[in-house]
């Protein structure tokens, strides 16, 4: 049994390592030397030549500029939409609960063509509008039902004690009721991110221009524009984007394992 | 009480932003990509109605029956990988590691949060022959074995992606079946070791039939993303070589923007969906009539 953790560890970590060492090799370093053995003198100037010749910098403000208000609206839509249907009593919000459901399931080939027709027509398709639309209208399923089961726990005798006390639903919604679903946020927050930031399909459909590219589609154009020879650059790419999300991953991996899974048994 | 918590504006404003992005959005463009698929054309040269042709080319068209075929045939495999692997990763967890467990967790689930065009590229380096002899194949050589190309051929290539999807996602199912697990009380499985049940008969008969519902919806969760996979095949084999590793999602991608036919587009993006919701319903069809019975 310790020889399967032992061999398991290694095939999770070492084609990690191997990156990271490859990423600090010259060309012919890689190209003449055994694949297993070590950078014969260490070439930190891949990740300089990642950063500014290959447009990784350019392509790691685009990722932000889009990820972080498409987070801030889906979460602050989302987390409206789940107190609305899980803590006020009306008609009809099992079924809107479910017709949110509804578009888990659903792939997101089924819109990219009517968003693409729109984006271009409104003239949107120049900017980064329609990776935050696209994202938000996607990133909502998943939150509103995540925010609604986290308000499930919180008995709604509280808001109606807040009521009698003197304050407005709304006023309970924003000063009560966020502070107790403050982990969920986070939570919540962390998985969406790494969906928007990992995400291929939308970005690659609605970012037609290099200025425009965010980092995945970066990434996945760079051997083109590099010239097919530049294997430490390239590497030194893939390292920039793998260990900046590991940082975030190892801060807050509990929060991370929590979310998605609980994402993934309700969803 | 009941007029403050159903206090219709109070609904609309909290409610009112969330629903209209998400019609917006999702549910005006899922019509509409409806009535695309009645028509030929794009964005840029306009559409023109053609009633039933896209339907009766979906049917005929050998591309459409690869790439269903490839879809289904990938689905099948990584669900079933990553499931047994996260199955035997849980139980490992539990029976075996423990209360040391939570730091090979933590190092299993790495590659679940990582993007996966990195993870693909790092993969397709790791596999090649040339210009560089990969880290795999100088192992084949080291143990006498043949260099293989492995994106030579269609075969190989879907193996690597097999690997590679298993390897990316094993943790994340390790961590939810480990969930389910930590939840069967300890009084069972003690009564059970008791009653002479051990090793493999515990888990056949005690704990496989306790875990059977994370199972199902570990299942149902893995079918619906094995279906819509287009990232990773992108990265690794870009559909290649010919149209050796092309799903359903990238025929699609293909046919409208390197192509230009929207209206074909959508209707493979339909026959997608109608996948999608079939096999959804199916395992939870069955799921269900087990869970019954047992």
């Amino acid at each position: 049994m310790k020889i399967v953790v032992g061999l398991l560890l290694v095939v999770e970590v070492y084609p990690l390592i191997w990156m990271f060492l490859t990423s600090l090799k010259s060309n012919s370093d890689y190209l003449n030397n055994s694949t297993w053995s070590l950078p014969s003198h260490w070439e930190w100037g891949n990740y300089v030549d990642a950063w500014t010749t290959g447009h990784i910098g350019l392509y790691v403000r685009n990722s932000l500029l889009a990820v972080v208000p498409s987070l801030a609206l889906i979460l602050l839509l989302g987390t409206a939409a789940g107190f609305a249907l899980q803590i006020m009593v009306w008609k009809g919000r099992s079924l809107t609960l479910l017709v949110f459901l509804a578009g888990m399931m659903v792939p997101s080939q089924m819109i990219l063509l009517p968003l693409f027709t729109v984006y271009f027509q409104t003239g949107l398709s120049g900017t980064l509008w329609p990776l935050i639309l696209t994202y938000t209208g996607t990133g909502l399923p998943l939150t509103v039902f995540m925010m609604a089961t986290y308000y499930k726990s919180l008995p709604r005798e509280l808001f109606e004690a807040a009521t009698i006390d003197g304050a407005g639903i709304l006023r309970s919604f924003w000063t009560i009721s966020l502070p107790m679903v403050r982990n969920a946020l986070l939570t919540v927050g962390l998985v969406q991110f790494f969906f928007i930031w990992n995400d291929l399909l939308i970005a690659l459909t609605f970012t037609n221009s290099q200025d425009l590219r965010t980092v995945q589609v970066g990434l996945l154009n760079f051997t083109g524009d590099f010239g097919a020879t530049q294997y430490g650059p390239l590497f030194a790419a893939i390292c920039i984007n793998v260990f900046g999300t590991l940082v975030i991953y190892l801060f807050l991996n509990q929060k991370v394992m929590k979310g998605l899974t609980s994402g993934a048994v309700k969803g | 009480m009941h007029r403050v918590l159903g206090d219709r504006r109070a609904i609309a404003i909290l409610l009112g932003p969330a629903l209209l992005v998400y019609s917006l959005i999702m549910l005006v463009p899922m019509v509409w990509s409806l009535g695309y698929s009645f028509t030929k054309g794009n964005t840029i040269d306009g559409f023109t109605g053609n009633g039933l042709a896209n339907f009766s080319r979906l049917f005929s068209d050998p591309a459409v029956h690869d790439a269903l075929w490839f879809t289904l045939k990938y689905a099948v495999a990584v669900t079933v990988g990553q499931v047994v692997a996260g199955y035997l990763l849980a139980l490992l967890y539990v029976f075996f590691l423990k209360r040391a467990s939570a730091l090979v967790r933590t190092l299993v689930f790495f590659p679940v949060v990582l993007p996966t065009v990195a993870v693909g590229l790092l993969f397709q380096r790791f596999f090649q022959v040339a210009p560089q002899t990969g880290p795999v194949n100088s192992l084949l050589n080291a143990v006498g074995l043949d260099s293989i190309d492995f994106f030579g051929g269609a075969g190989h290539a879907f193996w690597v992606l097999i690997i590679m999807d298993i390897w990316r996602s094993m943790g994340f199912y390790a961590v939810l079946l480990f969930a389910g697990l930590v939840d069967i009380p300890d009084e069972v499985l003690e009564s059970a070791r008791l009653d002479g049940a051990s090793g493999l008969r515990l888990i056949r008969h005690i704990v496989l039939p306790l875990s059977l519902p994370v199972l199902m919806s570990s299942l149902i969760f893995s079918v619906n993303g094995t279906l819509k996979v287009f990232d990773s095949i992108v990265a690794l084999t870009n559909g290649g070589p010919g149209n050796g590793t092309t799903p359903l999602t990238l025929y699609m991608f293909q046919t409208s923007f390197t192509y230009g036919d929207y209206g074909y587009g959508s209707t493979i993006a339909l026959l997608l969906t109608v996948v999608c919701l079939l096999v959804t319903l199916v395992v939870f069809r069955v799921s269900r009539r087990d869970l019954t019975e047992s």
